[in-house]
């Protein structure tokens, strides 16, 4: 075989070629199928607001959501503001107990211990959500929120929350043990060189020099909770007016999305349209937290070497 | 052959003069099975530069660790033989780690000022160390001792990682002697600095020693024969079956004895660029 032979473009190619075809493929679709779930829930919620029934200005200032009663009234704002509650409750959970043991996992836990935690968390972390739902309503509820905060109702606010909260606790603790461990050894040592205790070098030194990462792991848990389903839908009730007591049964956007899909709503009517505007609203809330936790990330990004 | 070494090591110690900072005795250091370091015997001597050369691999970075302690933050290292620190056994149980540090400062390899402002480097172990009183002015002696006041007084508040490697290199040693320290160990300090930058830190030293003791391990052998009031050269010794290298102490000497008459055949070779 002559050298220029040797050099030539082989029959290999066409295979080359076919797989590249793939891989690109396979890596737009991601952003095809994106694309797509934004029309299909834009023309559907365009099609709610152009509705005679409703208008903009219920949708953001009407204060129930009740598309299926007689006289149905399309108010967003309790459903948002369940939503956010039940959300933030889950952060008053999630966050310390999160952050501290990524704090405790990183800075202070034996190689030992650490085999065995991480796993453990990475095990919450896969726990069905529905599974989470019943231990909330069958659980929580009787044995510790009833128990301590008299006046509660069977679905509420506050078992809701606290089993969201438990769910994002393995998403909080490993991007932010990631965050931790990302920063160099070399500072741990600097600081302990200068007679630090471990505390004061894991407060002063590693989590400001993580912060970037641990702000970024809360924004997402944040977002992670606003767009849980089943553990509202199963113990936080379905309370269609706007109501601000925890103890007592609300109604988030997701769970609302649900039992309107569950029902027997027609195709094509402003009730089953209604879905999709919930659907913009909610995918709104999550993008504009994801976009501000990259930014956050970004910004506080910390350049060492 | 080993005995020898220690035996002749020690004869050499005692004719040291002046007060001795550290006693080692028969120190080895492992980690899991692999010995890094052993039968270490030597004292250090009170305000003088000591420094440690030697092949890559022979131990001594392992070993300078050991005098203050953050061989403990290594996971897996273990300390035996006895390391007494004037007078006090720095393994007893009773010791702790912390305090030890708080006396004996170490500036490492790479330059790691915090991701703070360059004030910030200097309070943060004023503040560990409850030293607040005159902290404006502990930070300006710290940084006039390290010889960067002049270049950061009016940039008290920039981001210490926006400073050169080697002004970073003299930050650390500020913040390291600003909590007043009275040793500092050196961990090839000037290994990521360049010519002039290192430089500035061997004339640094010369300053420092006036009132610190200082172990500096360098790989650099014109540093330390420049810098260094005594010498310890380390080396690697194979172990029989050819599987494991271990670190061991050749000759420890003063070093203008050392670069001129060493004792033995092997630190010559060394020095001489003959191996290593």
């Amino acid at each position: 075989m002559d050298l220029l032979t040797q050099l030539s473009k082989t029959s290999t190619k066409p295979f080359e070629k076919i797989v590249r075809v793939f891989i690109t493929i396979a890596a737009f679709a991601a952003i095809f199928i994106s694309v797509a779930i934004v029309f299909t829930l834009s023309t559907e919620a365009i099609n709610f607001f152009q509705d005679p029934e409703v208008t903009l200005k219920e949708y953001f200032t009407a204060t129930r959501w009740t598309p299926t009663f007689q006289n149905p009234v399309y108010g967003v704002i309790p459903l948002i503001s369940s939503t956010l509650y039940i959300a933030f409750i889950a952060c008053l959970i999630s966050f310390p107990f999160g952050l501290f043991s990524a704090i405790y996992l990183s800075e202070f836990a034996s190689r030992r211990t650490r085999k065995v935690i991480k796993p453990v968390l990475e095990v919450l972390a896969g726990v069905p959500t529905v599974v989470f739902g019943y231990f909330a309503l069958n659980w929580i509820t009787p044995n510790i929120v009833q128990r301590f905060i008299p006046g509660t109702e069977v679905f509420n606010a506050i078992s809701a929350g606290i089993a969201v909260g438990i769910m994002i606790i393995p998403t909080i603790a490993s991007i932010s043990d990631d965050a931790l461990n990302a920063v160099p050894n070399s500072l741990r040592f600097g600081s302990m060189a200068l007679g630090a205790t471990k505390r004061i070098t894991s407060l002063k030194i590693m989590f400001p020099a993580a912060l970037s990462g641990i702000i970024a792991s809360f924004i997402l848990g944040f977002s992670r909770a606003i767009g849980e389903t089943m553990i509202v839908t199963i113990a936080g009730g379905q309370y269609p007016e706007l109501n601000l007591d925890p103890r007592s049964a609300m109604y988030t956007i997701t769970s609302s999305i649900v039992n309107v899909s569950l029902g027997d709503t027609p195709h094509g009517t402003t009730a089953y349209n209604a879905l999709f505007a919930l659907g913009i609203t909610l995918f709104v809330m999550t993008f504009i937290l994801n976009i501000f936790s990259d930014y956050i990330a970004r910004k506080y990004r910390k350049e060492y070497e | 052959m080993e005995e020898e070494n220690i035996t002749s090591v020690n004869e050499k110690l005692t004719s040291f003069d002046g007060d001795k900072v550290f006693s080692a005795k028969d120190v080895s250091v492992s980690y899991g099975d692999f010995v890094a370091i052993k039968n270490v015997n030597m004292d250090i001597t009170k305000n003088k530069i000591t420094a440690f050369i030697g092949p890559s691999g022979c131990g001594k970075s392992t070993l300078i660790r050991t005098f203050n302690r953050m061989n403990d933050l290594i996971l897996g290292a273990k300390v035996n033989g006895t390391i007494t620190y004037q007078g006090v056994d720095l393994y007893d149980k009773i010791v702790d780690p912390v305090q030890v540090r708080r006396r004996i400062g170490m500036v490492f390899q790479k330059p790691n000022p915090f991701p703070k402002t360059i004030k910030e480097n200097i309070t943060y172990g004023l503040k560990v160390n409850n030293m607040t009183d005159n902290i404006d002015d502990r930070v300006e002696k710290a940084l006039t001792q390290a010889a960067l006041w002049d270049e950061v007084k009016d940039d008290l508040d920039k981001n210490a990682l926006e400073l050169s490697g080697g002004q970073q290199q003299r930050l650390c040693i500020a913040r390291t002697i600003a909590v007043e320290p009275d040793t500092i160990l050196m961990d090839e300090p000037c290994s990521a600095l360049d010519p002039v930058a290192t430089k500035k830190i061997e004339d640094l030293m010369q300053e420092l020693v006036k009132e610190f003791s200082i172990l500096i391990v360098t790989h650099n052998m014109q540093q330390a024969s420049r810098s260094s009031d005594y010498c310890a050269f380390f080396t690697t010794k194979t172990s029989d079956d050819g599987k494991r290298r271990t670190g061991e102490l050749v000759e420890f000497n003063e070093t203008s004895v050392m670069f001129t008459t060493p004792d033995k055949e092997l630190t010559e070779q060394y020095i001489s660029g003959r191996f290593g």
